[in-house]
């Protein structure tokens, strides 16, 4: 048994800490696990000592389609969401830390109720068009995912404003239906990239923004080609001399171009087959925690799930130890049927995991009546790799409950139009959200669109509300604790587990602090990373 | 050769039709898939407001025979219309496209063609002996072989193993057509494996039909060598059904080589289409369609007439 092999087994036994086990991997020369939380206090300026200009730096992406497109309203995936952000910034930027800090946006500040916020913006920033970015350019970049006719993924998070109007060139002020303390967090979302004033329909697609890269070729689907913006406002990021990022959807096509060095960076390894990839020389394997998990949704107004001891009894009847050592071959933990991750300012450390209880499952079934009643699990590979796996063995682990599941395979086509919160119970996954009120405002909030379990709290629905808007911390605290408990407890969302990024790159790069925020170092590697 | 032109124009009138046809079945084809572009481009963004909002924008409200019509008007003006998802002009997203499906299928045939045929003459020449079994059984594993799997033995051992060749076949339009050959070398070399077997079965099949004629026993009683009775009289008179299956490996090399395409990452019309459809972006999938269509439709028709004047028995026919 590899070394790596002792500490990852010494870990699923719970013998030694995830602490023990990052530095017990990392001391075998692989930049593994990192969570954010454990390297706080590594600054920037470590960075601009040792990092250096120049080179050609090449991604091989997953997620592009000849579908995509460069307006921020559209973005769902790896390839234009990383795009975006070596082309453009915004006001706020979300690091290693998740924590909001100042990007065209110098400083902030609110009322004390949270309901007003005043955004100072940098001066003197220009577009790639000579234009300099003004008040003017934030307004219609954060308008143009609202409003009736808006079809962007971020429009449900902007609901709450009310109003945001310029003062002056350089000021711009919020005004939000209700107080807003996590507001920054807000603007830091990917669609939020901060554009030129009256930007429309194709000239989109020339990816005009401040961002480090100046943007020379789009082809959807295929590449983009960027340059260095030499007259890029931040001096310590954007070290590459250009960027190249191609879609590349196979991963076996993705590990070969990394392999024969065509390509310096890939993101979603294929798990089956990376502890070979590790051993390759030259490659350096990434295995970053963040907010990821993956779901089972259950929606809660349609019988039988409908019965909370229906809903306990699966959740008790899910056996979590073995989906992260077989679907995620390790690189995962276990959930405990919320969606806020470890690496989450409030998450829960003292609420009890939940853990496979056969005996307790069929308890809670059999007062349901519900033991003879055959479970339908609709699964796919489009909502998450080796879905219909998990599925097929949670069927197995279930049946030692007593209770019967049917896995219906869908097809990929489609999945998340025609299967996803649609059917009764189905397999999904979430990139997770940097702070709690986003995630929890987003699918679990009463009315929200994609309350993918159509749960309805009213403890929990108030909390949210009033969580919002409170700026004492630990009063924070008590109320996001709470509810977590009452989505582990009474929620429609079985989460078995959080998913590692795991990712591979050239051992020629160098890096700071990963961020476990998004994909791709917070989708910002192009910006963020150098050659040695 | 009057006769033969006007048998050209009674085939082209006749793909025309077939065309005509095709492209209701296509439009029709599309509709019937569950789902529309508005909820799949948003995919999970999808909200029953904004997919409203989207729907509308897009004159998906209208019915079909009105989207129907009016899209086949500006087909046939040549006006493909843009990208539902992002509104990129179809015609320019095809012809690069286009372009480059063409010059891999080309690559393809230009060392498939020669190997292929040389490889069935020889057979023929040879016929059941422990040669012409060898050649057979290797090309006909090798068109067993799925296609992906040929693709990746070649990666691995041209790419990883040697480095000789790229692993990506990622060309691009700043590149010298010297650099597009090296770049696609692999995956034309996987195609090539592909459609070798077809061409050199078929070749060999015709020509072996044809050594039973007559004329051949004739060459054999006058004393000709075996190499030169079939080189010069018994392969040009089986070179149609060899034209024919060359035509229709052609038409499969440019239309159905999606996989390929994405084992190499090639940009070519296969992923364009894939994408399209898994988006519902009508436009796309239906300009690219007929495309499609048409290149089967005219290679057909192409092999058609040249087998015609390769064999005068055809000629004379009423077809």
């Amino acid at each position: 048994m590899s070394e790596i092999q002792q500490l990852e087994k010494l870990y699923n036994e719970g013998k030694i800490s995830r602490r023990k086990f990052i530095t017990g991997v990392s001391a075998l020369g692989l930049t593994a696990a990192i969570s954010p939380l454990m390297f706080s206090g590594c600054d920037t300026e470590e960075t601009a000592k040792t990092s250096k200009k120049g080179g050609r730096f090449v991604m091989g992406s997953t997620g592009g389609s000849t579908t995509d497109s460069m307006d921020p309203a559209t973005f769902t995936s790896n390839m234009n969401q990383n795009i975006n952000w070596q082309i453009r910034n915004n006001l706020v930027e979300i690091d290693h830390n998740f924590k909001p800090i100042p990007e065209l946006a110098e400083s902030w500040g609110s009322t004390p109720d949270a309901k007003i916020w005043t955004f100072k913006l940098r001066q003197g920033v220009e577009f790639h068009n000579g234009k300099t970015m003004t008040s003017e350019d934030v307004i219609f970049s954060i308008n143009h995912h609202r409003g009736e006719k808006s079809k962007s993924g971020a429009k449900g998070y902007l609901k709450n404003i009310k109003n945001i109007k310029a003062d002056g060139k350089y000021e711009v002020v919020f005004e939000l239906n209700g107080g807003s303390a996590d507001f920054p967090f807000i603007l830091g979302d990917y669609h939020l990239s901060i554009c030129p004033a009256g930007t429309k329909d194709l000239e989109w697609e020339k990816g005009v923004g401040t961002g480090g890269y100046i943007l020379e070729n789009w082809e959807p689907g295929v590449r983009s080609f960027a340059k260095r913006n030499p007259n890029y406002w931040k001096e310590d990021r954007a070290h590459f001399e250009e960027v190249e990022t191609l879609s590349i959807t196979d991963s076996v096509a993705r590990t070969n171009a990394l392999k024969t060095g065509q390509i310096q960076y890939m993101d979603r390894c294929a798990l089956k087959t990376v502890h070979l990839l590790k051993q390759m020389e030259g490659v350096n394997v990434t295995a970053t925690t963040g907010t990821a998990h993956y779901s089972i949704p259950m929606l809660v107004d349609q019988k039988p799930y409908d019965n909370n001891d229906v809903r306990m009894a699966l959740k008790l009847a899910i056996n979590r130890e073995a989906l992260v050592k077989q679907i995620l071959r390790g690189y995962g933990e276990v959930g405990n049927d919320h969606p806020i991750a470890p690496v989450n300012q409030f998450f829960a450390k003292n609420l009890e995991q939940r853990k496979y209880d056969p005996e307790k499952a069929k308890f809670h079934m059999k007062k349901a009546g519900m033991l003879d009643h055959v479970f339908n699990l609709h699964a796919a590979d489009a909502a998450f790799a080796g879905a219909v796996d998990a599925a097929v063995l949670v069927k197995e682990d279930a049946k030692k409950a007593g209770i019967k599941i049917n896995v219906v395979r869908e097809p990929d086509d489609g999945y998340w139009s025609n299967v996803w919160m649609k059917k009764e119970w189905c397999m999904c996954f979430w990139g997770g959200r940097p702070v709690e009120d986003m995630m929890f405002s987003v699918a679990y909030a009463d009315g929200a669109p994609w309350n993918d379990t159509h749960w309805k709290n009213d403890r929990f629905n108030k909390l949210l509300v009033d969580a919002r808007a409170e700026l004492d911390t630990e009063k924070r605290r008590g109320m996001y604790e709470e509810m977590q408990s009452l989505c582990r407890d009474d929620g429609g969302a079985i989460i078995p587990m959080y998913n590692q990024m795991v990712e591979a790159s050239s051992s020629k790069l160098s890096h700071g602090p990963i961020s476990g925020h998004m994909a791709m170092d917070g989708m910002r590697n192009g910006e963020r990373w150098w050659f040695a | 050769m009057k006769q033969v032109l006007w048998l050209i124009l009674k085939r082209t009138g006749a793909s025309v039709v077939t065309i005509f046809i095709i492209s209701l079945i296509i439009f029709i084809g599309v509709e019937l898939l569950p789902g529309d572009v508005a909820e799949t481009v948003l995919g999970q963004s999808a909200t029953p407001e904004t997919v409203a909002a989207f729907r509308k924008e897009l004159k998906l409200d209208l019915p079909p025979p009105v989207r129907y019509m009016s899209w086949l008007k500006d087909f046939v003006h040549g006006e493909f219309g843009n990208s539902l998802a992002n509104k990129r002009p179809v015609a320019q997203q095809i012809t690069w496209r286009f372009a480059n499906s063409l010059l891999l299928a080309s690559t393809a045939i230009l060392i498939a063609v020669p190997v292929a045929v040389i490889l069935g003459i020889l057979a023929a020449l040879y016929r059941n002996t422990l040669f012409d079994k060898t050649i057979s059984a290797v090309t006909l594993s090798f068109i067993s072989f799925p296609e992906f799997f040929i693709a990746y033995i070649l990666i691995g051992i041209f790419s990883v193993k040697f480095n000789i060749f790229p692993s990506l076949a990622a060309i691009n339009a700043n590149m010298p057509l010297g650099t597009k050959l090296y770049t696609i070398l692999l995956p034309a070399l996987t195609l090539t494996f592909i459609v070798t077997a077809h061409i050199m079965r078929q070749t060999r099949a015709a020509i072996i039909n044809v050594l039973a004629s007559a004329y051949i026993e004739m060459a054999e009683l006058k004393g000709l060598r075996r190499l030169r009775i079939i080189a010069l009289h018994a392969f040009p008179n089986s070179l149609s059904p060899v034209i024919n299956v060359i035509a229709v490996n052609m038409a499969y090399l440019v239309v159905g080589v999606v996989i390929v395409e994405v084992v190499f990452v090639y940009p070519g019309l296969g992923q364009l289409l894939v994408d399209a459809v898994s988006k519902r972006d009508l436009p796309v999938v239906q300009a690219s369609g007929l495309i499609f269509a048409i290149t089967y439709i005219f290679l057909n028709l192409l092999a058609d007439v040249m087998s015609m004047l390769a064999n005068p028995k055809l000629r004379k026919s009423q077809l």
